[in-house]
């Protein structure tokens, strides 16, 4: 493989476990909220949450240039501020692999959690315990699998993220160039060899990541 | 409640299978597919909507994207009967590959490159040093690889020993459109697009400086008919059409230049 290649696997690495680990912090108490708690707005932050699934990445990639762009809500007066701008940098790639991979964990550990016992729940209650030593005792721990299930469908959907990426990142060789935009460059100006590499490669990964995701849903039911 | 969604599903089946059967149905007699380098697109639109016009059952579709993208579709073997190329080295690798020929190729128009910038940008640039300044943050070109007017931005920059010093702040595009659109939106502060280019985005972009000519190009754009066509008549009267007096006068009324006499 040639240097720009494994700098493309470097970024998408360090990209993909990044994202998935704003996704935790950010996933699962979403997941958490949405599958126990009744609140004002619960359907639409499920929307929300859920549109980069089935919307085209380009789609979504369009939304966060409005928001994050220069001319964008935050972004402008980020720019205006620091003379900086998130898009067309590697932290663009992260955001935008968070964001596509955010609906794959939040629905995979929102079933998780809803599946569990809600007679435990409440014998935690009434031995005393509050609702987040509830969740932090009881829920989420029996929701571990199904949790750490989703956790993996983040990292592979982050490492395999191209549209959205590619509209707010771009693609600099080096700087931005993630795996799957190496390969749609390779491709387009008919550099075969390097192209086939990386899909194998790709598809190595996946293939493993979709296992390991397999065997902890056979667990977690 | 059921038999809502009942119903509304046999209105979306039904729906989509009038779409599916209408487009069949309008399928013209006579197609001709031209891959055009996104450049030209408006001019290559409306010379299209003229030679149909004027060829009662023709139907002109279009493949748009940079000239590298649109040429790397051909060697895999795109069904493509015309292909209008933005810069010449991708002509040129159709050729030693025998997917056009040298006689059913012509140059058709010239370009001049520049350097737009967004039109309320409070950052005055004269002359290619000041890209240097820290000021300017980024600078989007067409990826060289793929992109003619990446490549001969290149070449100018490197001419003007400028290369090096910018690569840092360089933002590569998949084609010049895309380029020119990044300094629409104001996510760059300058971008090197064709002249021609500019008016399509008149208001929004600003030409600030052109590069000296003779640092790159020249810009000589090619179209050929592409090997394996299953209508050379046809995409022959297309080429000839082109690089007629109507074609011609399409073209420079884009802003196109003719092509210098004796190229190809």
């Amino acid at each position: 493989m040639t240097g720009e290649s494994l700098s493309a696997l470097a970024l998408s690495v360090r990209v993909a476990i990044l994202a998935t680990a704003i996704n935790t912090i950010v996933g699962v108490p979403l997941a958490y909220l949405l599958a126990r708690r009744r609140f004002r707005g619960r359907a639409a932050l499920d929307v929300l949450v859920t549109l980069p699934l089935v919307l085209p990445p380009t789609v979504t990639g369009y939304y966060l240039i409005v928001v994050l762009g220069r001319r964008g809500w935050l972004g402008a007066p980020l720019y205006a501020a620091t003379g900086w701008s998130i898009a067309f940098t590697w932290y663009a790639a992260v955001v935008a692999a968070t964001v596509m991979a955010l609906p794959l964990l939040v629905r995979t550990a929102r079933a998780a959690i809803e599946s569990v016992d809600r007679d435990l729940e409440r014998a935690a209650h009434t031995l005393g315990r509050s609702e987040w030593q509830t969740a932090m005792e009881v829920t989420l721990p029996l929701a571990r699998n199904g949790i750490v299930a989703g956790l993996v469908l983040a990292f592979a959907r982050a490492l395999g993220e191209f549209g959205a990426t590619l509209m707010l990142a771009g693609n600099i060789p080096g700087r931005t160039t993630t795996v799957p935009l190496a390969i749609y460059t390779a491709v387009q100006t008919g550099e075969t060899g390097d192209a086939l590499a990386l899909v194998a490669l790709l598809t190595g990964l996946s293939c493993v990541v979709l296992i390991v995701a397999g065997r902890l849903g056979a667990r977690a039911t | 409640m059921a038999t809502r969604s009942r119903r509304l599903a046999l209105v979306i089946v039904s729906v989509l299978a009038a779409m599916i059967a209408g487009d069949a149905a309008a399928a013209p007699s006579r197609e001709l597919v031209v891959s055009v380098a996104i450049s030209l697109k408006e001019a290559m639109e409306e010379l299209g909507r003229q030679f149909e016009a004027s060829h009662g059952g023709v139907k002109v579709r279009y493949n748009f994207g940079a000239s590298g993208q649109l040429a790397q579709q051909i060697e895999a073997g795109a069904p493509v009967d015309v292909f209008v190329s933005a810069g010449k080295a991708e002509m040129d690798r159709l050729e030693k590959k025998a997917l056009v020929t040298e006689h059913d190729r012509r140059a058709f128009a010239r370009n001049v490159l520049t350097v737009v910038r967004p039109a309320d940008s409070p950052i005055d640039l004269v002359r290619a040093e000041d890209l240097l300044e820290k000021r300017v943050a980024r600078v989007v070109i067409g990826d060289p690889r793929t992109v003619p007017a990446g490549r001969y931005a290149e070449e100018s920059l490197r001419a003007l020993g400028l290369w090096e010093g910018l690569r840092p702040k360089l933002i590569f595009a998949e084609n010049v459109r895309q380029a020119l659109d990044y300094v629409s939106r104001g996510e760059v502060d300058a971008g090197f697009v064709y002249v021609t280019d500019v008016t399509t985005r008149s208001g929004r972009v600003k030409e600030a400086f052109r590069p000296p000519d003779d640092t790159y190009g020249p810009i000589v754009s090619p179209a050929a008919v592409v090997k394996g066509t299953k209508q050379p008549a046809l995409a022959n009267a297309f080429l000839d059409w082109l690089t007629g007096p109507d074609g011609r006068a399409v073209l420079a009324r884009f802003g196109f230049l003719s092509p210098p006499a004796g190229t190809r």
